[in-house]
């Protein structure tokens, strides 16, 4: 069958072959355009109004990855763009394809990862008319992009493509839309060739060298503080700046923490880390936010689920936050020393002053004691397995160098606690938006970007249902992620809420009925196991971790069981519920 | 607190949808807003009247509007020299007999009648917009058809009062 229909595609190639070679159409321009940006995949799905664009992709110029729903494509793209630090490219028909890639672009949006979405669109001749699958993506997308386009003439395409690609990819990254309406994409392009043009945006001039003179207030107020602490978040992976970030935590050292988005910026096991702070943080880094004097951020935005109670927040310490996006600095917290700079020059420029200290031994030994008294801790079961075991044991098997990719709640939670990321960009997590669905597929992407490394998706049995039907993509492109579903037979971080603020009333978030998942992988041509008791656990994760071959794992966890400590919604990170046993 | 905020803009399409937008998403309260060409092609200015709490909210609204990639230059000029101009188009009822009435409350103001029919004259009035609220609320017992404003536009003024410092004369 697909023989034929090359065949015939080549046939009617020859036919207007001379005639296409002379006169490129607007999607010849667009594939073109993606060569020039060194696309080196894309994530999509086809329809109506995107069909001149995969005719132009049929000789596969640039890889395209086939998802199996819109959604399942931009979180691959989102997976794609967070380990590899190269922006990720989405395509999808207008209408319903757009609106699918709603949840992604706001996903990526909060969490700064470069993505460009193309988006079909009806003919320019109908926009407006309630055509058939004609959806106002430009309108949708406006609050939840860092900018969008709509393609208005063939000839714009290049220089259109080439902003996107840099708005995406410099200052604090972000999600861009272009809609191209179909008839654009037919179009003949008339200029006398495709090139990237030199981008003339006045209104976006990202700074990203710092100011001197707030470096040197930084250094100066080091020197003046007792008890200092380092924030580090997303910032600092995205501008690839860990190395000199643990350059200068070491030079100066300061303990540091980190938010749930900044894990792996420097070792799980380093000495001067004391784990991640904020609502599921450890009991050493919130009472250090508390207690410090001194709070340097480094590419964190403060968010809620960080600072509890802002009221609350770091009462006694000078706030120096550095960020690329202005509007962070002030946003949640009054700051005394600003500083709009990429993280990286602004590490550099510390470094290069060479802050030296004398060690705060006290204020360090202090926290070290913390962390020895109150570390974080589970009560062993007699039996089955406990979803942070599950955790620890994938850690064992992979040394703490694999990929891990989660959605959101009880599990995401637990591998941020207890899974010691040896290396940057290696885990991959939704953290403003917090969404279900979102840890699968981005492990596929990111697999597709990293190859030879091994890449976890640690799922709940709840958010796997939302975007499964990816398990398609593993056997069909060969793609080796390990799927573990922590499965608690229920939405595990909805049901804690309800145990904990509601009475125990458990108003839907109970699913006694889900799927034979081991089963459903067969259905997929895929290695299943389940797993329901330690031992069993072991064994399969072990085998499976090292196999090269895609598989999934059902683990069964014990179904009531909380995540600790934790800062209540609305209560300061002082009042930590659940610290010891 | 009241703020007047003009923003430049590059005139593409939607920009204006952007910065309303905007407004709405973080939750600032629009009074008036107008929007016109400027003396450059292709660049057009908007001038908001917006309520903020504090000046913490203020400093948000001026980023977030700065960091919208069409947008060229935010300025809060609530606390320079400026001027501000507004226009109001408003239906009085005047039959005969108050209308020598009306007409004397009209003059000081520098309105003009710009439409009449029988009972009812159409005012036009330009000026602050407090002068315009002065105004209506003296027109307002004679009976109000209709009404409508165009909202604040504003510039700075070319001369700033510099705070200058008190030089003895030798």
């Amino acid at each position: 069958m697909s023989v034929q229909v090359n065949e015939k595609h080549d046939q009617m190639k020859a036919l207007g072959g001379d005639v296409e070679k002379s006169a490129a159409q607007g999607a010849d321009v667009f594939i073109q355009s993606l060569q020039n940006e060194g696309v080196e995949m894309i994530f999509g799905y086809p329809g109506g109004a995107v069909l001149p664009i995969y005719d132009a992709l049929y000789k596969n110029p640039i890889p395209h990855i086939l998802a199996r729903h819109e959604q399942g494509a931009i979180h691959a793209a989102e997976g794609y763009a967070r380990v590899s630090g190269k922006t990720g490219v989405v395509i999808a028909t207008s209408g319903p394809g757009a609106t699918n890639l709603v949840t992604g672009i706001a996903d990526a949006m909060m969490d700064s990862l470069p993505l460009v979405v193309f988006t079909g669109q009806v003919a320019s001749a109908v926009i407006g008319t309630d055509a058939f699958q004609e959806a106002d993506i430009v309108g949708i997308t406006q609050p939840i992009t860092k900018h969008n386009y709509q393609v208005k003439d063939v000839n714009d395409l290049p220089r259109i493509i080439h902003e996107a690609f840099h708005i995406a990819s410099t200052g604090r990254p972000g999600p861009v839309l272009v809609d191209i309406p179909k008839n654009v994409s037919n179009e003949i392009f008339t200029l006398s060739e495709v090139k990237q043009t030199e981008v003339d945006l006045p209104g976006y001039q990202p700074t990203t060298s710092p100011n001197f003179l707030q470096i040197q207030k930084v250094a100066q107020a080091i020197q003046k503080a007792k008890k200092p602490l380092i924030l580090a978040g997303a910032g600092v992976l995205h501008a690839k700046a860990s190395e000199d970030l643990v350059k200068f935590v070491e030079q100066s050292k300061i303990p540091i923490t980190n938010t749930l988005l900044g894990l792996g910026t420097i070792k799980g096991d380093h000495p001067q880390f004391l784990g991640m702070a904020g609502m599921h943080g450890t009991y050493a880094a919130n009472m250090a936010i508390c207690e410090c004097d001194l709070l340097i951020n480094f590419g964190a935005r403060f968010d809620d689920r960080l600072t509890g109670n802002l009221d609350h927040f770091a009462p006694n310490a000078h706030i120096v936050h550095i960020d690329i996006d202005p509007a962070e600095i002030g946003k949640n917290v009054p700051t005394d020393i600003p500083i709009v700079a990429d993280a990286k020059e602004a590490l550099q420029s510390l470094l290069k002053l060479g802050v030296v200290t004398d060690g705060f031994s006290e204020w360090t030994d202090h926290l070290n004691k913390l962390t020895e008294e109150f570390p974080l801790f589970y009560r062993q079961s007699e039996e089955g397995i406990l979803p942070q075991q599950a955790i620890e044991m994938i850690h064992k098997h992979t040394g703490g160098n694999a990929i891990v990719t989660t959605d959101v709640g009880q599990h995401q939670m637990w591998a941020a606690q207890y899974y010691k990321f040896n290396n940057p960009d290696h885990w991959v997590t939704s953290g403003g938006l917090g969404t279900m669905g979102f840890g699968f597929p981005a492990a596929i992407g990111a697999q597709l970007a990293k190859p030879k490394e091994t890449v976890v998706a640690i799922t709940g049995d709840g958010g796997f249902q939302m975007t499964l039907q990816e398990l398609s993509l593993l056997q069909e492109s060969q793609i080796p992620v390990k799927v573990i579903i922590l499965n608690n037979q229920c939405l595990g971080m909805v049901r804690q809420w309800q145990q904990t603020f509601y009475e125990e009333r458990y108003s839907e978030s109970l699913m006694p009925s889900q799927p034979d998942f081991v089963k459903l992988a067969e259905a997929y041509d895929i290695e299943g196991y389940k797993v329901s008791t330690v031992e069993e656990a072991d064994q399969v994760f072990e085998k499976a971790l090292k196999s090269n071959k895609p598989v999934l794992i059902d683990c069964r966890v014990k179904q009531i069981e909380n995540v600790y400590p934790m800062v209540a919604p609305g209560k300061g990170l002082h009042e930590m519920l659940g610290v010891k046993e | 607190m009241k703020r007047v905020i003009t923003t430049t803009v590059i005139n593409q399409s939607g920009v204006l949808n952007r910065v309303t937008g905007l407004l709405m998403k973080r939750q600032f309260n629009i009074e008036s807003i107008t929007v016109g060409h400027t003396e450059q092609p292709g660049i057009s200015k908007m001038t908001f009247v917006v309520h903020v709490e504090d000046q913490r909210k203020l400093e948000q609204l001026l980023k977030q509007l700065q960091k919208q990639i069409d947008v060229l230059k935010v300025n809060d000029i609530t606390d320079k020299a400026i001027v501000t101009r507004e226009l109001a188009l408003i239906k009085v009822l005047s039959p005969p007999a108050v209308r020598s009435e009306i007409t004397s409350i009209i003059e000081p103001f520098r309105a003009t009648v710009i439409d009449m029919s029988k009972n009812v004259i159409t005012v036009q009035v330009t000026g602050d917009p407090e002068k315009v609220e002065a105004f209506i609320d003296l027109v307002r017992p004679y009976g109000i058809k209709e009404l409508t404003r165009t909202g604040a536009t504003a510039f700075v003024r070319e001369n700033q009062k510099t705070p200058s410092q008190q030089l003895s004369i030798l």
